[in-house]
């Protein structure tokens, strides 16, 4: 009976043991730079295996108007302090322009009727959140595409960057500034746009006002809120901390599909 | 005076089920791992397209009652409190809301992009290992002569008695453990070919890169969030099935069973005198 009980207690505290070892084990693996590197090494995998199967200009699905969810949720900032922002804002955005520079022939600056006179697209689409969950909502803007072939991009040029004017956390040096980072498959795909619309109104703050990327077939952190400037680069390593956007500088994919 | 018997090795399981069996191990426990870790980043679940915030069909949360606060897990209508499990976990002085505590997660601590790279990692393992024990197995035989029943292990009865044999934890001996059992195989199908391609198909589904690739991936689940819901329950099957899987390796002998998926070689006591 003590025998049964002694060996019970032995073999739970075994048990226990390994497990606290196992986790123990995992928690330092996780924070060896080396096993991170072993880890990434199956997104570079995993983009090139979506690609492979996924047209470049396959559309992410759209839904109806019924689809439309009330209760879209807003992620990130919500309602940007910078100054310059707040400056804009109580203005109505009637000085914003939107800059496309970088490698381009010929740089832009547009205002928000200017961006409302190109070429737009209405999509209904799902959003999906790296958290899990998903909000679906409709969203008008001028596509890039058209915009892009506008400012002729340089031969060099492989990414777009979007620079954002909030700062979703507060630094001294800047590195809290939103940005992310397509390249031109996406930059490029007709259902890439720059939304000034959502569910048929001015787009709200919340969400992103005046100008947000909807870049479908990508994650939400991907679509970049508050845009004040697009610029074309060959690479991202000297913006940011290098990883291509603020997300992805704390750790998170580039590829945004998955 | 009882019959003199001896024991027999049988040679059980080839290399590539033996090799894969231990890789799914590795990988399966990470996924859970990083999986529940992912979960924790909204743990509440949905049907349909888009998240019905204010009704998820499960969600696990913490409320706060003033001096202190509970966890509780809600699933439809039925609230239960689950202070120290789910919800709200933690060593004493430093519990935290979250879904899954901190022994069931990679990492231990909240990092959702960490809990991502793990996951994602290991599904590539995942899914390589399973296509090589699946190519094996049609390649071996594998799955013709030792997975499928046969018409005799489907009959009502035959099946109905194994059932009441396994209820009394009595499992067939001497000749009989040369062959899976029946229930043992439909086991064995349905994690192979129903649970696991479940898992990796619900998986594509949330990724909205797959989802333009094969847009019939969420009408197949009926919407991106069906399909994380299935996804959840699919991972509480599998650890069902191993809780289960486990259990009967202990209940047949452990040492014999663990041995053969090492060495390929399993015991068997067959009756009459070695000659």
């Amino acid at each position: 009976m003590s025998d049964t009980t002694n060996r019970r207690g032995w073999l739970k505290g075994l048990a226990a043991g390994s497990a606290g070892l196992f986790l123990a084990a995992c928690d330092k693996l996780n924070e060896s730079p080396k096993v991170q590197k072993g880890l990434a090494s199956a997104q570079g995998l995993t983009m090139r295996a979506q690609r492979l199967f996924q047209n470049r200009t396959a559309l992410a699905q759209e839904f109806t108007p019924a689809d439309i969810a009330r209760d879209f949720r807003a992620n990130g900032s919500i309602s940007p302090a910078d100054p310059a922002y707040r400056q804009l804002l109580t203005t109505g955005f009637k000085d914003y322009r939107l800059v496309i520079d970088g490698l381009v022939e010929r740089p832009l600056s547009l205002s928000l009727a200017d961006l409302r006179a190109q070429p737009s697209r209405t999509q209904i689409t799902r959003h999906d959140c790296v958290e899990g969950w998903s909000s679906i909502g409709q969203w008008k803007g001028a596509r890039l595409g058209p915009l892009l072939d506008r400012v002729g991009l340089k031969r060099e040029a492989r990414y777009l960057v979007f620079h954002c004017f909030d700062s979703l956390e507060e630094t001294l040096d800047g590195s809290g500034q939103y940005y992310e980072s397509i390249d031109l498959v996406d930059g490029y795909h007709p259902q890439t746009i720059l939304a000034y619309e959502m569910n048929g109104q001015v787009l709200p703050v919340a969400h992103g006002a005046p100008l947000r990327l909807r870049v479908e077939r990508h994650l939400g952190y991907k679509h970049a809120k508050y845009v004040s400037r697009i610029e074309a680069v060959a690479d991202f390593a000297h913006i940011g901390q290098g990883k291509g956007g603020y997300w992805e500088d704390r750790g998170y994919e580039w590829y945004g599909g998955i | 005076m009882a019959t003199p018997t001896r024991e027999v090795l049988v040679y059980r399981h080839t290399v590539a089920t033996r090799l894969t069996h231990w890789v799914n191990v590795l990988a399966l426990l990470l996924l859970l791992m990083s999986g529940l870790q992912i979960f924790n980043a909204h743990p509440a679940l949905y049907w349909g397209q888009k998240s019905t915030f204010a009704q998820p069909w499960l969600e696990m949360g913490m409320i706060d009652r003033g001096d202190h606060a509970i966890g509780v897990t809600q699933i439809g209508s039925v609230r239960v409190e689950t202070t120290g499990l789910f919800g709200y976990s933690g060593k004493v002085g430093s519990q935290e809301p979250r879904g899954f505590p901190a022994w069931a997660t990679i990492p231990s601590y909240r990092d959702l992009a960490d809990g991502r790279h793990w996951h994602f990692f290991f599904a590539w393992v995942f899914v390589l290992n399973g296509l090589t024990y699946w190519s094996a197995g049609l390649l071996n035989g594998h799955f013709r002569k030792d997975l499928a029943p046969t018409r005799e292990q489907l009959t009502p009865r035959h099946l109905l008695r194994e059932i009441a044999d396994h209820a009394r934890l009595r499992f067939p001996k001497g000749e009989e453990e040369r062959h899976y059992n029946a229930l043992q195989k439909l086991a064995y199908l349905a994690v192979i070919f129903g649970l696991l391609p479940l898992m990796v198909l619900t998986g594509l589904t949330m990724s909205p890169g797959m989802d333009a690739a094969w847009p019939w991936l969420p009408h197949l689940f009926g919407g991106r969030q069906s399909a994380r819901s299935i996804h959840f329950i699919c991972a509480g099957l599998i650890v069902a099935f191993v809780l289960v899987h486990l259990a009967m390796v202990v209940a047949v002998g452990a040492f014999n069973s663990v041995r053969s998926m090492i060495t390929g070689r399993y015991a068997i006591r067959l009756e009459g005198d070695a000659s």
